[in-house]
């Protein structure tokens, strides 16, 4: 998105929100290794029911917010979603549904379009329905999903298809590609995992290698010279391959508000990767959130950086990258993100790429991002003697 | 600019509107108007909001150039300008001619 958010720590100086990500669920039939869920998804507490979610979209519409994304978890296993979409439409959000396509039909894409919806970016796990059963735990969903893409494209809405890619399916770049063009998609995003909460923890498996990476890119840059631009790609590498941090959600709190299943409010979707207790919306009026709380406020701006960003030229270009990203790999969201080359922890990042680019006999085992799994790590994570039974029965 | 246009195919009687996939709104918050689409924002600044704003599948590039002319009379000729910046909206699909 586009825009002169200011960076100033002047307070006077803080821009809107111009982005709300209502994450509705962490409930998802789906078991994504790379989802960006936090682990401890099994830890939250009841979700925010609908008279709080309508709230909280007026506050956010009232404090400028134009771009409303409706996530998870699925969001689709939320009832009251097409109350929440025709409220947004009426308080003139653009709204986006980001979802698997499970848990969708033909009926709902319909009845959702007439209560306003904008558009809605179907995720495919790959273009291949094996993969795509393996990598998502489910066998019905990929031929599910493309009758859910005709329906939506055929609903009138604009066709947004996202492909998260990975070690696994990078190299079919060119099958997805054909796959895109035969459902008629007006953009496609091949992007590749971005390593944080589940798909940390399974970077080993997920992480292609640079020979696997420049291949899918020479794919897609051939695609793109053959057929011109009416099916718009975008292609996002893995920052472990850059030399530059992301500018990560355009800074810290500058114009991305994320609020969790719970109604934890985020800077970032990721941010629950870091140590801090994000303020609530059940407690606190939204506006007071953005503005005025402490977790907001802590890295806005420059004021909070250390060095090598502190003299940095390129501070208020890359915002010293991902504080998440700085955190998990270093210990402290102040540093540098470690993707910089000039930071002192870039070793961290060059040890990940170097197992990427081994070669390998086995396949490095998964972990699925379930409710029972995320049990057994909180239970090994928080007190190794407090030995919970994890519950099979799963979500 | 005449050559331009030519390029375009774009010529005074026709009727500019909105993509269908974007949406065009004012915002208050960012004091400006704004092209809305998946996942996405451009903010317009103030002339090229006011050109969009009349552009309602109605009126021709004519009637746009007259409208604007009259309701900015100290600004003097437009139509230069304004035909410049649909040609431009219109490479960027951000508005549709019939
Ligand atoms: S990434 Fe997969 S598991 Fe995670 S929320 Fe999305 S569909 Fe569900
Ligand atoms: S040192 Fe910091 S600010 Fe400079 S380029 Fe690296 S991450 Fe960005």
């Amino acid at each position: 998105m586009k825009s002169a958010g200011s960076q100033s720590t002047d307070r006077a100086a803080i821009g809107p929100p111009l982005w709300l990500l209502a994450e509705l669920t962490y409930r998802c039939p789906l078991q994504c290794p790379y989802c960006s869920n936090p682990l401890d998804i099994a830890n939250y507490g009841a979700e925010l029911d609908t008279e709080h979610w309508l709230s909280v979209l007026t506050q956010a519409r009232e404090l400028g917010a134009a771009q409303l994304g409706f996530s998870g978890g699925e969001p689709l296993v939320r009832k009251d979603l097409e109350v929440l979409v025709e409220s947004a439409r009426s308080l003139g959000f653009y709204s986006n549904l980001i979802t698997s396509g499970v848990g969708l039909s033909d009926q709902r894409v319909g009845a959702l379009r007439e209560a306003g919806l904008d558009h809605i970016q179907v995720s495919f796990q790959s273009s291949d329905s094996e993969l795509n059963a393996l990598l998502s735990g489910s066998h019905k969903a990929f031929e599910h999903k493309l009758a859910m893409a005709r329906s939506v494209k055929a609903h009138g809405y604009p066709m947004v298809l996202n492909f998260v890619l990975h070690r696994h399916n990078i190299d079919q770049v060119d099958k997805i590609l054909e796959l895109c063009a035969q459902l008629n998609a007006d953009y496609v995003e091949l992007a590749n995992t971005q390593y944080h909460g589940w798909a940390l923890k399974n970077r080993e498996a997920l992480m292609p290698s640079e020979e696997q990476l420049g291949r899918a890119e020479a794919v897609t840059n051939a695609y793109r010279k053959q057929h011109g631009e009416a099916m718009k790609i975008y292609f996002v590498i893995p920052d472990y391959y850059e030399q530059r941090p992301k500018p990560c959600m355009n800074g810290w709190a500058s114009m991305f508000l994320t609020v969790a299943p719970d109604g934890a409010a985020l800077p970032c979707h990721s941010a629950r990767d870091l140590p801090i207790a994000f303020p609530n919306v059940r407690d606190t009026p939204v506006r007071d959130i953005w503005y005025h709380s402490e977790p907001f406020n802590a890295y806005r701006g420059n004021d909070w950086m250390q060095e090598p960003c502190r003299s940095c030229p390129e501070k208020d270009i890359d915002f010293g990258g991902c504080r998440c990203q700085a955190y998990l790999l270093t210990g402290d969201a102040r540093n540098a993100d470690p993707v910089c080359d000039k930071s002192p922890h870039r070793e961290r990042i060059d040890e990940a790429l170097l197992q990427a680019n081994h070669y390998r006999q086995e396949p490095s085992p998964m972990l699925f991002r379930n409710m029972a799994n995320s049990r057994d790590l909180i239970s090994s994570d928080t007190n190794s003697s407090d030995i919970i039974t994890s519950d099979t029965a799963g979500d | 600019m005449s050559e331009l246009l030519q390029t375009s195919g774009m010529d005074r009687t026709q009727v500019p509107r909105i993509e269908k996939h974007f949406r065009f709104q004012w915002e208050p918050a960012q004091d400006c108007y704004v092209l809305l689409y998946p996942e996405g924002m451009i903010k317009m600044n103030g002339s090229a909001g006011e050109i969009l704003a009349v552009c309602d599948g109605e009126r021709s590039i004519d009637d746009i150039i007259d409208l604007l002319q009259t309701k900015f009379p100290d600004a003097g000729d437009l139509a230069d300008d304004i035909l410049e910046f649909l040609t431009v909206a219109h490479e960027k699909r951000w508005i549709a001619v019939n």
